[in-house]
């Protein structure tokens, strides 16, 4: 079954941790739409996180963990791939730099503004000093940061606040226009203002990319998102519409959820 | 009343490391003097040792130990440094879960053996190897250099290996995310990250490297001569004292406590700086 | 892409062998050791003095100057401690005190017993077991300090708090609450530091020097293991050198002995 729409798909994909006794996501079916943002939403604990670190197999990172069922990536030529039978290193890397992911916490690397945005790139081969330049200055424009740091580019990224370093990841994650990115709860650790930058910026995003965003916030899901997934402990329990799910949804749970009942 | 001794005995006991290391200097001075006013600046570059006429007076100098004290340390820290961080390295981003405990431990008790077991181990098994190897008499700079790096690996790759650890797990994830191999994400995030710590680590190894004596003491061929090929015996100033000083009277004593100071100056400066600009001072 | 992978490859492979080298001479000289050990260990080596080509006077004598270095230094070193983090833990001198007995610690240990020789060997006239116990004590002053210390860190605050709300007085809360809580992590590093200086060598050489009889008499040249390995090991006949190997075979059991010992005090707290 081929569905342009989707960029990315998870068909009943389960999850098991090192050492845990059952999987901590369940024959998880839910698809990521091509240009369009998809919110994960639930309480602590239900999944959503591991589900978004699957998605470019971050998770490998640490071994014994079990992956079933499937993830399929949507190729150039529009075929799907199943991104869980990568095995080599070098399909990894390349995995990761088609799916790229914006963390909870900003994390910019011991190095300078220009280079932190740069050194994706580099790693993806680009040498000439010419083209880095250009990308990296449309990255950072990209990512609404440009006008605040085009003068001191050379300065540590460590100096920066905590709004400018999470754009500043973003404008990194960007600079290699990945088909999609992972958002994990990108804004848990900024005050409202850097928040509301952030939000815009997402936004905006999407006419180059695909987006998932896990977010503990209710408000952002639905401000954001045209696409948002309840889940709840494992299981996906309700997928629709953002405007379906927030006025209207079909499970009780969700209901409870999003009205503020538990979680 | 209790209280107020008790406190009063903590604060001694505490004032008494003081007092203890404005000993060590003063003393160490005090019976340096006579060298001291005898030659000065120039005995540390002054390349001869002899004691004078019916053992009075004579001519000391310490060149020949300090440069053999510093050049074994550099072929120790030229050998350690790639092999600790690599141990650091294997320790913190590369082993399997299962092997970080018992490959720790191992590296532990290796910083745990005494350092004249080194030196015998040393001088019988592998003094022998590398006669066989570089010529020359088995003893010199070379083996001397190279056990000395067997000994200040596990103190260098803890330290490191501790410093690696500290380097949050999201940013290595995040320059994961970007595509980055292990090794990329070794040099270009967990390196800079930890960077001042293991510059610290380093810098304490050759503090320690400068004054190990049993372990060179066996290795190094203790003669009052300049090496010309890196197979070649000579002396350090802790081998120097660990052989010499029970001997020396006078004049010649005096030089050695001088050499002594020197040795504990030096490293108590380098211990200093490792400590304060990059270890980060305890509070 | 390839290039970068096959550096990776490289890198990896070159840490792996950093730990394998590391590995390697921990067990070639554990091997030598065990080989030329107990090869040339025979019972009657603990029932000897060295003056008959044993090393009972030698164990005995060694063992005797650390325990008494360790009794002199543990309790000023827990007590400085105890100064530094519960009296005036975030005061100037403190801060001082902390920095330099780190650097202390450092310090070369020929060094010390260089300091020692002036201090009692020049003073007293002769060679004598005091001055091996001194310098053993000043080695081990700063190790205990910065254990204590840390140690001491790592009790919860309001552990001190319930007992200063019982009523109890400072040092009364100290002694039976704080150290108490902190037993385990102490007695680790008082037995780390107790291998590490019944290990020593350099600071023996001329103050406690050797003894080829067996002696409890301080204030003499006291028998020292460390010291006659030095000596037998460069004397030209095999009989001195099989004896220097056994005794290193023995000192190494102990010391490594001790040292794991500690090390599984500290493991088991934390499950």
């Amino acid at each position: 079954m081929s569905n342009n729409k989707d960029i990315m798909r998870a068909e009943d994909f389960s999850f098991t941790y090192p050492g845990a006794p059952a999987p901590t996501l369940k024959s998880i079916n839910l698809p990521i739409e091509k240009n369009k943002i998809t919110a994960l939403i639930g309480p602590s604990g239900c999944g959503k996180s591991t589900l978004l670190r699957a998605f470019n197999r971050i998770h490998d990172l640490y071994p014994g963990l079990k992956y079933d069922g499937k993830l399929l990536l949507q190729n150039q030529d529009g075929t799907m791939e199943n991104i869980l039978e990568l095995k080599s290193e070098s399909d990894l890397v390349h995995l990761r730099q088609r799916v790229g992911m914006i963390f909870q916490k900003p994390t910019p690397f011991p190095m300078s503004i220009y280079e932190n945005v740069a050194y994706g790139l580099k790693l993806s081969g680009v040498k000439s000093k010419s083209e880095l330049d250009g990308r990296v200055e449309e990255a950072l424009k990209g990512a609404a940061i440009w006008s605040e740091v085009k003068d001191r580019l050379k300065d540590s990224a460590m100096g920066m606040s905590g709004g400018q370093q999470q754009r500043l990841c973003i404008a990194r994650a960007v600079a290699l226009k990945p088909d999609v990115l992972l958002f994990d709860e990108p804004t848990s650790a900024l005050d409202p203002i850097s928040t509301g930058a952030i939000e815009e910026l997402v936004a905006e995003l999407k006419s180059e990319v695909s987006i998932a965003i896990v977010t503990h916030n209710m408000q952002q899901a639905s401000r954001l998102s045209d696409y948002t997934a309840f889940m709840y402990l494992g299981d996906l329990i309700e997928y629709n519409k953002t405007k379906k799910i927030f006025m209207n949804p079909d499970e009780k749970l969700t209901e409870d959820y999003i009205t503020g009942r538990f979680g | 009343m209790v209280g107020r001794f008790f406190k009063e005995f903590s604060l001694f006991s505490a004032v008494l490391i003081l007092i203890i290391l404005a000993g060590i200097f003063a003393t160490l001075y005090i019976y340096a003097s006579d060298s001291i006013h005898q030659f000065g600046w120039h005995f540390l570059t002054t390349d001869v040792w002899e004691v004078g006429e019916d053992d009075e007076g004579g001519v000391f100098g310490g060149l020949i130990p300090i440069v053999g004290t510093l050049l074994t340390t550099l072929i120790a820290m030229v050998i350690a440094v790639p092999i600790a961080m690599g141990i650091a390295v294997f320790l913190t981003e590369v082993a399997h879960p299962m092997l970080i405990k018992p490959v720790s431990i191992a590296i532990e008790l290796l910083a745990a053996i005494p350092s004249i077991i080194y030196g015998m181990w040393g001088l019988f098994y592998f003094a022998p190897i590398i006669q066989h190897l570089f010529g020359g008499s088995g003893v010199g700079l070379l083996t001397a250099g190279i056990v000395l790096a067997i000994m200040i690996v596990p103190f260098m790759s803890a330290i490191t290996k501790d410093a690696m650890n500290v380097v949050p797990g999201v940013l290595k994830e995040s320059a994961y995310a970007m595509g980055a191999t292990k090794f990329e994400v070794i040099k270009d995030v967990v390196m800079p990250y930890s960077k001042t710590a293991i510059i610290g680590s380093v810098i304490l190894a050759l503090g320690r490297a400068l004054g190990e004596t049993m372990a060179v003491a066996f290795l190094i061929g203790s003669i009052m001569k300049f090496p010309k090929h890196l197979t070649d015996p000579t002396t350090s100033i802790p081998v120097l004292l660990a052989n010499n000083f029970s001997e020396a009277q006078d004049l010649e004593l005096s030089s050695m406590f001088y050499l002594s100071l020197v040795l504990f100056g030096v490293s108590f400066i380098i211990i200093s700086i490792a400590k304060f600009y990059f270890l980060g001072r305890k509070r | 892409m390839k290039r970068r992978l096959t550096i990776n490859k490289i890198i990896l492979a070159l840490s792996t062998l950093s730990a394998l080298i590391g590995m390697g001479f921990l067990f070639w000289i554990l091997g030598t050791l065990m080989y030329k050990g107990l090869a040339t260990m025979h019972w009657d080596i603990f029932t000897k003095d060295l003056v008959n080509g044993g090393i009972r006077n030698l164990l005995v004598g060694q063992f005797v100057m650390a325990l008494i270095a360790t009794v002199i230094a543990v309790p000023l070193g827990v007590m400085a401690g105890i100064y530094l983090r519960e009296y005036n833990s975030d005061g100037k001198i403190s801060f001082v005190i902390r920095n330099l007995s780190d650097i202390m610690m450092s310090a070369p240990s020929i060094v010390i017993g260089v300091f020692v020789y002036a201090l009692y060997v020049d003073r007293v006239g002769h060679f004598g077991g005091w001055g091996g116990i001194i310098a053993l004590a000043i080695m081990m002053l700063p190790i205990i300090v910065s254990t204590t210390d840390n140690m001491l860190s790592l009790v919860p605050k309001e552990l001190r708090e319930a007992g200063i709300a019982l009523g109890g007085s400072k040092h009364k809360i100290i002694l039976q609450i704080v150290l108490k809580a902190a037993k385990i992590g102490l007695t680790t590093g008082i037995l780390l530091s107790f291998a590490r200086i019944v290990g020593e060598t350099a600071p023996l050489l001329f103050t406690s020097s050797n003894s080829q009889f067996f002696t409890l008499n301080l204030n003499e040249q006291f028998p020292s293991l460390t010291v006659s390995i030095y000596n037998l090991a460069t004397y030209p006949d095999q009989a001195s050198k099989d004896l220097a190997w056994a005794a290193s075979f023995v000192l190494t059991v102990v010391v490594l002995i001790i040292n794991l010992g500690g090390r599984y005090l500290t493991r088991n707290r934390k499950k």
